[in-house]
């Protein structure tokens, strides 16, 4: 009996099993590989060499990279969080609850359309004869056009529209969990409504928060299209470098590289936020 | 350590993805052509006249980047692609690789092309042909006449150095654009190394700084249409053309110093099952019926090598090439950079910077 209740175990987690180790261990270790390979004209010389990190982080062009997209998956899932939380506590707690399926679902309708579509009207919205410049030219608020398209604050832009949908999904899943009562008793025992928020609300919907804000930074970190339309090349993402490697020169050992440290970075983040990282909350 | 080339690593998921992505749809059967094209072949009006005449049917994928190209028939299966689009200066690189069958030069109507554009030193090998010249266009100034004086951009140095106010954008590719740089130094393209790079570099930073964004096609055409950009350093009448129709103002010109020249050349793979219909569709692109439809496809529009289309052009298409002032333009430019691949690396970490400064 004991030996059939370890087979059943073992049919159950095999196919899981072979999964991971054909999707993600066998790929990862050939990307490992590839990483530490070198391209000599056009010949793959395999190899456990180092030279393509020491490359990548003694050419400033390629380290910088890595910097910018920091920068730039920082800023977006911090604004993301500021903009999100209030939208989700808003449709948590003053939209009537029959209400509230709609406005989630007015709330997801960006998701509807084509990333890249999506990406191209921005690009629209802020150029220099779009509509956000014209309307505050008509105001008297600007007297000639702002650049704002194909700068970091239109990238910006573009992810914050994508990702406050995303939080404001995982925040309202965590504040609707919340018993009134965790409020009602802070403020019976004397905490303002600002301090009940503070010390109670907040950090019980923290895993809301840390679940929306890691895939903010994985997306955002790993997304090509975005700074590619929006940015105008101004400033290239570790996305955008590993795309020149692979389309124009067809260095993979370089590109694969690149991909390492772009995976060593969300695996910081992982443990950065992984106390925090509760699905069960979410 | 192992050296092996690269696409024969086969085991490499990337590489077997890639590889699965570029098999045709309809690979080996002998009423389909398979074709890897660049994006002005899928006009419908080019293509449909050839499988109708042939009751064939032409099976096409974009492709960019002759690197690109090269990778996806390496991981494809011999045979599985009939017809090649190149860059004319890479046709070399292709018969090197072993990848390109002789054309019956005989049977290509070269003798009414522009002369400049028949290059044979680059279509031909030891005497044999294995591409011919099929559209060719200019990587130079395209510009908003509503808010640019011509005048201005005489000089192509004098352009990027910002002195002019102008919204600048950059055409994202790296070799024409570098090859623009050096004709403004006053550089021959054609001989270009590395010791020339530092004073490229620098004219690549002043530029930078100057322009607004750095762009490819679309993006290029859309800065230039929404008014975010008024000068696009490395556009040309591919550019622009298809443009024009709608904002006349969008146009292009060559400076005094002179401009880039980009030519496509068509092939046929030494592979191919279908070496016959192959050389027929070559043929017909090459016709004036095929340049015609070819000049002015939908994707982008550009000179027909073969100046017998120019009869099957309107007027007004006509004037948006340029057609009389091509004399002059083919007088003043120069070719495509060819670098060898370590001055390619190089110009390649350039532009890299470039774009990061």
């Amino acid at each position: 009996m004991a030996i059939s209740n370890t087979l059943r175990g073992w049919g159950f987690v095999t196919p899981a099993l072979f999964w991971t180790l054909a999707f993600f261990v066998a790929p990862f270790a050939i990307m490992v590989a590839m990483s530490l390979a070198t391209l000599e004209g056009r010949e793959l010389i395999w190899g456990l060499d180092l030279a393509n990190y020491r490359r990548l982080f003694g050419q400033s062009f390629l380290s910088g990279a890595i910097i910018v997209s920091l920068q730039i998956t920082l800023t977006v899932t911090l604004i993301s969080i500021l903009l999100a939380y209030p939208l989700a506590w808003i449709i948590a707690f003053r939209v009537p609850p029959r209400w509230q399926r709609l406005v989630l679902l007015l709330a997801i309708l960006p998701f509807w359309t084509s990333y890249v579509v999506r990406s191209y009207s921005w690009l629209l919205v802020l150029s220099r004869e779009g509509i956000v410049n014209n309307a505050l030219m008509s105001l008297g608020v600007i007297a000639e056009p702002l650049q704002m398209a194909s700068t970091r604050f239109a990238t910006v832009t573009g992810f914050v529209h994508f990702f406050v949908m995303l939080l404001t999904l995982t925040i309202f899943a965590n504040l609707v969990q919340l018993s009134p009562n965790y409020r009602r008793a802070a403020t019976d025992l004397g905490a303002s409504g600002w301090q009940a928020f503070r010390h109670v609300i907040l950090p019980l919907t923290l895993p809301g928060i840390m679940v929306g804000a890691f895939l903010t930074f994985v997306l955002c970190i790993g997304d090509y299209i975005t700074p590619q339309i929006l940015g105008g090349n101004n400033e290239l993402t570790v996305p955008q470098v590993i795309m020149v490697q692979l389309g124009r020169r067809g260095d993979f050992p370089l590109a694969a590289a690149l991909s390492i440290v772009l995976m060593g970075l969300v695996t910081l983040a992982y443990l950065a936020s992984a106390r925090w990282l509760r699905l069960d909350r979410v | 350590m192992n050296k092996i080339r690269l696409t024969q690593a086969a085991g490499l998921p990337a590489c077997a993805l890639l590889g699965l992505a570029a098999l045709p749809a309809q690979a080996q059967a002998q009423d389909t052509l398979n074709a890897l094209v660049w994006c002005d072949h899928t006009d419908a009006a080019l293509i449909e006249p050839f499988e109708e005449a042939h009751g064939v049917t032409v099976n096409l994928r974009e492709y960019e980047g002759t690197g690109a190209a090269f990778a996806m028939l390496e991981q494809s299966r011999p045979g599985d692609w009939d017809v090649l689009v190149i860059d004319t200066i890479d046709v070399p690189r292709a018969v090197e690789a072993g990848l390109l069958a002789a054309l019956p030069d005989d049977e290509l109507p070269t003798d009414d092309f522009f002369p400049e554009v028949v290059m044979a030193s680059s279509n031909s090998v030891d005497g044999t042909t294995y591409a011919v010249t099929e559209k060719f266009g200019y990587n130079t100034i395209s510009y908003n006449a509503d808010r640019v004086d011509p005048a201005d951009l005489d000089d192509l140095l004098a352009i990027w150095s910002g002195e002019s106010g102008a919204r600048l954008a950059i055409y994202d590719y790296y070799l024409p654009v570098i090859g623009l740089v050096a004709v403004g130094l006053g550089l021959d393209t054609s001989d270009l190394t590395a010791d020339d790079l530092p004073a490229i570099r620098d004219e690549l930073f002043k530029m930078k700084a100057a322009s607004r964004s750095v762009g490819e096609v679309v993006a290029s055409q859309t800065a230039l249409a929404t008014g975010e950009a008024d000068i696009i350093v490395g556009g040309g009448e591919w550019l622009t053309a298809v443009l024009a129709e709608e904002q006349p103002e969008l146009t292009w010109t060559i400076p005094e110093q002179g401009a880039v020249r980009w030519s496509q050349s068509i092939a046929v793979l030494e592979e191919s099952q279908n070496q016959d219909l192959a050389v027929e569709f070559v043929k017909y692109v090459v016709s004036a019926e095929g340049q015609a439809a070819l000049a002015t496809s939908s994707c982008f529009w550009g000179m027909p090598a073969n100046q017998r289309a120019g009869e099957l052009l309107s007027d007004e298409q006509r004037a948006v090439l340029r057609w009389d002032e091509q004399d002059d333009y083919l007088s003043r430019s120069q070719l495509y950079p060819a670098p060898g691949a370590q001055l390619d690396g190089q110009m390649q970490d350039l532009w890299l910077e470039m774009l990061q400064h």
